[in-house]
């Protein structure tokens, strides 16, 4: 894996408050799991940055080694790794990410 | 049961001895989509208990489990879904 894709995500992830890799765009999620952590994003409000790993197989190998962490979505917060579908959600329907988020000085319009 | 669902549920309770684990192979609903494969086994739902992720973060959870897995993301498996916990106490 060239240290140049791995440069360029912690570019990503560290100049935007909220990047999500996913597979597909928010309009057009090609992925259940994608779709869900859209769908969470849209109703908290939060404003962020999405990166079609579809779009660049480097990426998408890339952002499994950047994270070590083997599945996407990836949701990152103020360069910080926060998780995958499953715990997106969980901390969602906790209440959780929403406190998560404006802990971290994250706008929500909601 | 297929052959992926035997390992996977092997590999699970021997890392951690849950005390609930269930295990299913969800890839006939992702049938065709990208990543899923013709002959199945890469979609799998799993629900553990386990005292063994007292004191851990979800995320630290998760990277146990994806390690003791490891085998299993490198031969094909494409998607987990997780459902880890630690057993409420009584």
């Amino acid at each position: 894996m060239s240290d140049a894709v791995q440069a360029a995500i912690d570019e990503a992830v560290k100049t935007n408050d909220v990047v999500l890799f996913m597979k597909g765009t928010p309009t057009f999620p090609q992925c259940g799991f994608s779709s869900v952590v859209v769908q969470i994003l849209d109703v908290l409000g939060v404003e962020y940055v999405a990166n079609n790993v579809l779009e660049d197989q480097a990426v998408r190998e890339g952002i499994k080694l950047y994270s070590d962490w083997p599945t996407i979505p990836q949701l990152y917060v103020k360069g910080e790794f926060v998780g995958g579908c499953d715990i997106i959600r969980e901390m969602y329907e906790s209440g959780e990410l929403r406190d998560f988020m404006a802990d971290k000085g994250v706008d929500l319009a909601a | 049961m297929t052959s992926r669902t035997v390992r996977i549920r092997k590999k699970l309770e021997e890392a951690f001895t849950p005390v609930r684990l269930e295990v299913t192979d969800d890839s006939a609903r992702h049938a065709g989509h990208a990543g899923a494969a013709p002959e199945g086994e890469t979609h799998f739902n799993v629900t553990i208990e386990s005292e063994a992720f007292d004191g851990l973060s979800r995320v630290q959870i998760q990277r146990t489990i994806h390690m003791v897995l490891r085998d299993e993301f490198e031969t094909g498996l494409h998607a987990l879904s997780l459902k880890a916990s630690v057993p409420p106490r009584q």
